[in-house]
């Protein structure tokens, strides 16, 4: 037993050097899958970055008569903190929301000039309210409306921003869901790709195969070289990506941070390092023994 | 030992290379299957290696049905087989002695054997000096010699020999057939396809003549008569 795995190994070994050309091709081809792969695990960190960022950027605001005191208002401050969809409520007083306005269109003279013209602060005070998650501002919005300080209540603005939350909540949903249906296509492509690189080369070696048979060597004999070059190339098609990508996000990691200061790519590559090595080293095995096996039992009939 | 039994082999409607054949080959025989090109003998041979299966009729290996054997045993079957092909059917990215070793390697020889007994039958066949060259490098007459030491080296219990001596100059040949008499003496059975008249001649032992899929005759210590 020992001696016949030493045989493959050494079998599948001198393949490997003796047909120099199809193992670069077959390496090169696994580079390219492995990449891609892992390029979708990286990108599924960015977009789930970018989503979060777009979704933390809708809020609804509730604006209170102009008789309700601070101190009401204060009180449902507090009150709305309890419920758990609830992340955040921040509160903005009537001279808050004067400063903002003046703040925001100081260039605008037409608007400067209405407000002066109205000669008080026509503001309300408000309390801004952003939910854990987007599809969350409905039952806010309901818990608003039917609350015991409704009376205090001049308008929630949630029915006004509906269709846009909603829009950004379709559209991220949607987004995530092309971004799952296309990379499992590209996974696919480049798996067929793989595989049929795999199938020309062992083709090649198709009338080596029926003799072998034909002299009386067993199928596990014969498979057992091609795996065993199978698993060389899936090691070595990993190990080179994992220094392709180790470089990239090195080197376009700060660059994206310009972009987007909060998604630091090299931190991340770097404590994903074993799950992305993990990944490609198990995609790079599974698809060259895989693809092998698959080649090889069309021949072995003989 | 071997035996075929009403064997009819059509390949495409109309093309029929070997029609109800009946023969028994008993243990320790030598036997020559002459016949013009196309007369079945390549056809016969592949028959009892399973490499093809008959049409009707069976084909028996000491009592075993060759083609009932399951796919994962037929290597014991081939293993009790060595075979001469005509197309010799090397392995092109092995050398010679691989290409030799191998039988024996698939067979599980210890590495000492087969340090020893390859580089003697390269020696019996006149290729010791191109132990290490791939079969692409050497002449239709060397590659031949390659795949009669691997047809003998594991010391078979049947030679299937598919014109052996078809490349090879008047003294290889006389020494290939010396030897395959020798193995012959030594309890190998010999089933020996070729068109050489004066071998068949000169050896004095069985021969099966076939022509258009049948058997025409049949005779011990036959001669080549088309």
């Amino acid at each position: 037993m020992l001696v016949s795995i030493k045989r493959i190994i050494r079998w599948g070994w001198q393949g490997l050097f003796r047909d120099g050309g199809a193992a670069t091709a077959t390496v090169f081809i696994m580079v390219l899958t492995i990449s891609l792969i892992t390029s979708i695990f990286l990108l599924k960190e960015a977009s789930s970055f970018l989503i979060s960022s777009i979704q933390e950027k809708v809020d609804i605001s509730v604006y209170f008569k102009e008789n309700s005191t601070e101190q009401e208002i204060l009180n449902i401050q507090e009150e709305l903190s309890k419920i758990p969809e609830v992340q955040n409520v921040k509160y903005v007083s009537q001279e808050q929301a004067l400063q903002d306005f003046i703040q925001r269109h100081k260039e605008d003279p037409v608007l400067m000039r209405s407000l002066e013209e109205v000669g008080r602060n026509p503001f309300l005070a408000s309390l801004n309210i952003r939910a854990s998650d987007p599809t969350q501002y409905e039952a806010v919005s309901d818990f608003l409306d039917n609350s015991l300080f409704g009376y205090l209540i001049e308008k929630v603005d949630y029915h006004q921003r509906k269709p846009v939350i909603e829009k950004i909540f379709s559209l991220t949903a949607n987004l995530e869901k092309s971004g799952i249906v296309f990379s499992v296509l590209l996974v696919f492509l480049s798996f067929l790709v793989v595989f049929n690189t795999i199938r020309l080369i062992i083709m090649k070696g198709q009338e080596e195969i029926q003799i072998q048979r034909l002299v009386g060597a067993s199928n596990w004999f014969i498979r057992g070289p091609f795996l065993f070059q199978g698993t060389i190339f899936g090691i070595l098609s990993a190990l080179i990506s994992l220094l392709i990508f180790t470089f990239v996000c090195w080197f376009f990691g700060s660059q994206i941070s310009i972009l987007f200061p909060e998604l630091d790519m090299w931190t991340y590559f770097l404590s994903n390092i074993w799950t992305i090595f993990l990944i490609q080293l198990l995609t790079g095995i599974g698809l060259g023994v895989v693809s092998s096996l698959m080649a090889i039992r069309k021949y072995l009939e003989i | 030992m071997i035996k075929f039994q009403n064997v009819t082999k059509i390949y495409l409607e109309n093309t029929i290379a070997l029609e109800d054949l009946s023969f028994k080959i008993n243990e320790k025989e030598f036997v020559s299957i002459v016949g013009k090109s196309g007369a079945g003998k390549t056809t016969l041979l592949k028959l009892l290696l399973a490499q093809e299966k008959p049409t009707r009729g069976r084909v028996f290996f000491d009592n075993q049905d060759v083609h009932k054997i399951r796919p994962e045993k037929l290597p014991e079957l081939r293993r009790r087989i060595g075979s001469i092909f005509q197309d010799y059917k090397l392995l092109a990215s092995k050398t010679c002695y691989e290409n030799i070793a191998y039988v024996m390697e698939v067979l599980g020889k210890s590495n000492q054997e087969i340090e020893k007994d390859v580089p003697k039958i390269l020696e019996i066949v006149g290729l010791t000096e191109r132990a290490q060259n791939f079969p692409a490098e050497l002449s239709a007459g060397e590659r031949q010699r390659v795949a009669i030491a691997r047809a003998l080296i594991h010391r078979p219990d049947v030679i299937l020999a598919d014109e052996p001596t078809g490349n090879l100059d008047p003294y290889n040949t006389s020494e290939i057939i010396h030897l395959l008499l020798k193995i012959n003496t030594l309890g190998t059975i010999v089933v020996l396809a070729t068109h050489n008249k004066e071998i068949v001649n000169s050896l004095g032992k069985r021969v099966i003549t076939l022509g258009q899929g049948k058997i025409i005759r049949d005779q011990e210590k036959g001669r080549f008569i088309l």
